[in-house]
């Protein structure tokens, strides 16, 4: 009897496990869904973002241009005939492209015809065509066909970011100039080309002749003087708490200290830079000199980090061979475990640096959101650095600051894929398994 | 440039003194290095030594106080009216002195002449300080040079030094943050003495416009800092809601059931995630989530600012996600296969077995990971910066436009150099509870953490 009724408790069991099991499976099944959707939402954000950035930017590499017939008409830039440089210099090069505008458009325009086709061409050109004339003299009465860059509406309308129907909604252009830009087209006149003054050109409130090049500059010097400071304080700090440091509350502290400076909001660091160097040592505001150290301030624990995990990584055996052999305690280190780390210490410094690139609030605190046009010589001179050149784009108002600033984006998305690249390349080449 | 000039020089004139140093000793044993101390070489380096380090030190000293002193000359030599003005007011005219110097002509001829003297002041003292160290590298090199001898112990002298050098960087860490709690505290405790710590700490309104002239009316300036709090909760709880899931069920996708290869690929894909800017995201969220949100809100007939801080927390969020996904990733691969194996034998499924065994296992480490990912949302700037917008406003809602404490030391910061008035110090007053709040959450996270790491190791 007993028997029969551990039989019919084991059947129940069985027969309520597996009643179970279907529904356990599909809970197996959810869950595994759940993570590899999790996963995928995680992956797909990054697609989105990068493609919203790519399709936005692109066209920023591309320049809208303009064919016109440019008479260097002695009278208007040299009326005394004295080809004197500095006379050419100062001349009023905007009349040249306004009588061409309208020699080629509209003969009798009236002062707001004029006012319109002039809008159409960027107010660089006058400078285009000053810099044509200072590089050949010859110039100077003759007529050429010159491509001048488009303003930026114009631009918006030939990129076909701004609807170009008449009186559609967000038109910048009115109905006589998509006139005009119709007649420019349908004489070939109208061209899209590689904006190269995207590369060279500094800031600029038009967005047609900014440019990140002084951007650019601006990081190059911050990250020098960043390098400089970071990476010999960071290795120094990495040997002496890896190599030589006793274990004691002194060390212990230091160590806490890196750690903690590792999770402090990069803001802060620029509020240090704000009282520090500039209040206390009157250093110059805006500048690459200030910004690299508040940067090197900032990547100095990643950097000492990295360099600690790198020393951890070289055997004990190297430093008792050494030292055997009679090497001093420095010797050891100078000449067997440095050399050994130091792809690491490299890797994690390249890291840090590619951080301190993209990092931008703690430079906004020590004065580098100024509108600087020119090209900084220094790291004294007041500059931009990329991070910073993409904010203050993005809260201008214009249209076409829109496709600059994500161009912008893409050039700071390629200097941080190239340093990551060379960071891993590193890692692979010297990568060494003891 | 010149100094750098200058540095290289010292450089050049350091490695003269190396070779001239090891020649030196090598021919008063006549060539025969095991007649010496120590190695030739250190012979050299402390000669090098002897000639760069004064000069270099000199150097350092040097640009360091030059910039003060010479504001302090040029501004000795304006005339006595401008002098009297504020300190502030100063300030401004020494910017413009130093822009006359860049070549922005000034109007006003004293700052012209102060410019000019600015100049002249630059160049002696770059003529007087290069003089000076190269005259200190040339002593300190010829001193040593003189006092070379093979019995000179060359090598612990040399080693003592970059010792000292090896020590001295060591505290660079500690000298940054006493440096922030310094500069932070100083600046505060300032702020505090024109507004009441309750005010602060406990006031509901926060204005910070001042009236700049006592005749000029409305704004009286509130530095309540609850709304600037609440806003800073509001966008990081959205950003936690986001991250915490996401970046959980991901890792344990990644490390209980995806392939090898899988994994390989989508780790390096979430660390470039982690990679990019956050003035990138910031503008992914003012460009493309901030007006999806708001068509989005629309459909269901919802008013959404153009500034929310649901989108400024939604793209916080997806930046926070592979901070919590390695965190957690970490955590979870360090639970004991053991335990896994256990919960199978007793006929468990994964999800089972990861939902019953192994979070409960990993729950310090990945609640610590949560809290590192929190103090980072309550620091991050950039991304509440341009997508969080500026209005104090005391509320709840996710579909309107907050402000944070990052965002009110951003922008009261922001082109201001007057050092005096209550707004510029409120920042760091700010900035002082920022760092006290990031740093507790911090030190109780990594507690957590290692708390439980102790466990299986």
């Amino acid at each position: 009897m007993t028997d029969m009724a551990r039989t019919n408790t084991a059947a129940r069991t069985a027969q309520s496990v597996s009643a179970r099991l279907g529904r356990r499976y599909a809970a197996e099944r959810t869950f595994r869904l759940l993570g590899l959707g999790a996963l995928l939402i995680s992956l797909g954000f990054l697609v989105i973002l990068l493609s919203s950035i790519f399709a936005k930017g692109w066209t920023g590499f591309i320049q809208t241009q303009v064919a016109l017939e440019i008479t260097f008409d002695t009278q208007v830039i040299d009326p005394e005939g004295s080809r004197d440089p500095a006379a050419l210099d100062t001349a009023d090069y905007a009349a040249l492209v306004r009588s061409a505008l309208s020699l080629r458009l509209a003969p009798e325009a009236d002062r707001g015809a004029r006012r319109e086709l002039t809008a159409l061409i960027s107010t660089g050109a006058a400078n285009q065509l000053r810099h044509m004339l200072a590089a050949e003299p010859d110039l100077m009465g003759t007529t050429h066909t010159v491509w001048l860059t488009a303003s930026d509406k114009l631009d918006m309308v030939i990129k076909g970011q701004v609807p170009r129907q008449v009186g559609a909604e967000g038109n910048t252009l009115s109905d006589r100039q998509l006139g005009w830009v119709s007649a420019l087209e349908t004489g070939g006149n109208i061209r899209k080309a590689f904006n190269t003054t995207f590369f060279t050109a500094g800031d600029s409130r038009e967005p047609e002749q900014a440019g990140i090049w002084g951007a650019v500059v601006g990081s190059f010097f911050s990250l020098a003087v960043t390098l400089l400071v970071s990476f010999p304080l960071g290795v120094a700090t990495a040997v002496y708490l890896e190599e030589f440091a006793p274990t004691n509350r002194w060390t212990n502290l230091i160590e806490v200290n890196i750690n903690n400076l590792a999770a402090v909001p990069s803001v802060v660091f620029g509020l240090l830079g704000l009282a520090v160097f500039l209040n206390l040592f009157h250093m110059p505001r805006s500048a690459p000199l200030v910004g690299g150290l508040v940067l090197a301030l900032i990547c100095l624990p990643t950097i000492i980090i990295a360099g600690r995990a790198a020393l951890k990584a070289v055997p004990p055996s190297i430093r008792q061979a050494a030292a055997g052999l009679g090497a001093s305690r420095l010797q050891v280190v100078v000449h067997h475990v440095l050399p050994l780390s130091m792809p690491g210490m490299l890797t994690g410094t390249i890291l840090g640096m590619a951080r301190a690139l993209g990092e931008t609030a703690p430079l906004l605190m020590i004065g580098m959101v100024a509108f600087i046009v020119d090209i900084p010589k220094g790291p004294l001179d007041p500059a931009a650095v990329l991070p910073v050149q993409v904010y203050l784009w993005a809260g201008s108002s214009e249209r076409a600051f829109v496709e600059k600033t994500s161009a912008a984006i893409i050039v700071l998305l390629l200097f941080l894929v190239a340093m990551n690249m060379v960071a891993i390349m590193l890692r692979k080449k010297f990568e060494r398994r003891w | 440039m010149q100094t750098l000039i200058l540095a290289g020089a010292l450089l050049l004139m350091m490695s003269f003194a190396y070779r001239f140093g090891r020649n030196r000793v090598l021919a008063q044993v006549d060539g025969r290095p095991d007649a010496l101390h120590s190695l030739p070489g250190y012979y050299g380096w402390w000669v090098a030594l002897w000639c760069g380090l004064p000069a270099f030190g000199l150097l350092t000293l040097w640009l360091m106080a030059e910039p003060s002193l010479i504001r302090a000359l040029v501004i000795g030599s304006l005339p006595s009216e401008m002098q009297a003005l504020s300190d502030d007011q100063i300030a401004v005219l020494i910017n413009e002195v130093r822009n006359a110097v860049l070549g922005h002509a000034t109007a006003n001829p004293a700052l012209a002449m102060a410019a000019e003297h600015y100049t002249h002041l630059t160049r002696v003292g770059f003529a007087a300080m290069a003089a000076v160290a190269l005259a200190l590298a040339l002593g300190g090199g010829l001193y040593a040079y003189g006092r070379l001898e093979p019995q000179l112990r060359a090598r612990p002298r040399v080693e003592a030094t970059v010792k000292v050098f090896l020590v001295a960087s060591s505290t660079a860490a500690i000298f940054t943050t006493i440096g922030i709690v310094l500069s932070l505290l100083f600046e505060a405790l300032r702020f505090f003495q024109m507004v009441p710590i309750t005010d602060f700490l406990f006031g509901l309104g926060w204005s910070p416009q001042m009236s700049i002239r006592a005749d000029q009316t409305g704004s009286s300036g509130a530095f309540g800092m609850v709304p600037l709090f609440t806003g800073t909760l509001l966008v990081s709880v959205v950003a936690m809601v986001v991250a915490a899931p996401l970046g959980l069920l991901a890792a344990i996708y990644m490390s209980e059931y995806a392939q090898p290869k899988v994994r390989a690929m989508a780790k390096p894909l979430l660390e470039i995630l982690a990679g990019i800017p956050t003035v990138v995201f910031g503008f992914f969220a003012v460009i493309t989530v901030a007006p999806m949100i708001r068509s989005l809100g629309e459909v269901f007939g919802l008013t959404v600012a153009a500034e929310s801080a649901l989108a400024a927390g939604l793209v916080m969020g997806i930046t926070l996600i592979p901070l919590i996904s390695s965190l957690s990733d970490d955590v979870i691969t360090a639970v004991p296969q053991s335990l896994r194996e256990g919960a199978f034998g007793l006929g468990a499924t994964r999800s089972e077995t990861i939902i019953q065994v192994v979070l409960p296992a990993a729950l310090p480490g990945i609640v610590g990971g949560i809290l590192l990912a929190v103090s980072r949302a309550i620091g991050e700037t950039m991304i509440v910066v341009m997508a969080a917008g500026l209005s104090a406003k005391l509320t709840f809602n996710p579909l309107e436009a907050v402000t944070t404490v990052t965002v009110q030391i951003v922008t009261l910061l922001i082109g201001d150099t007057e050092f005096d008035s209550p707004k510029t110090l409120a920042a760091f007053a700010l900035g002082l509870v920022l760092f006290g709040i990031t740093l507790g959450l911090n030190v109780v996270a990594l507690h957590i953490v290692q708390k439980y790491r102790e466990k299986y190791d």
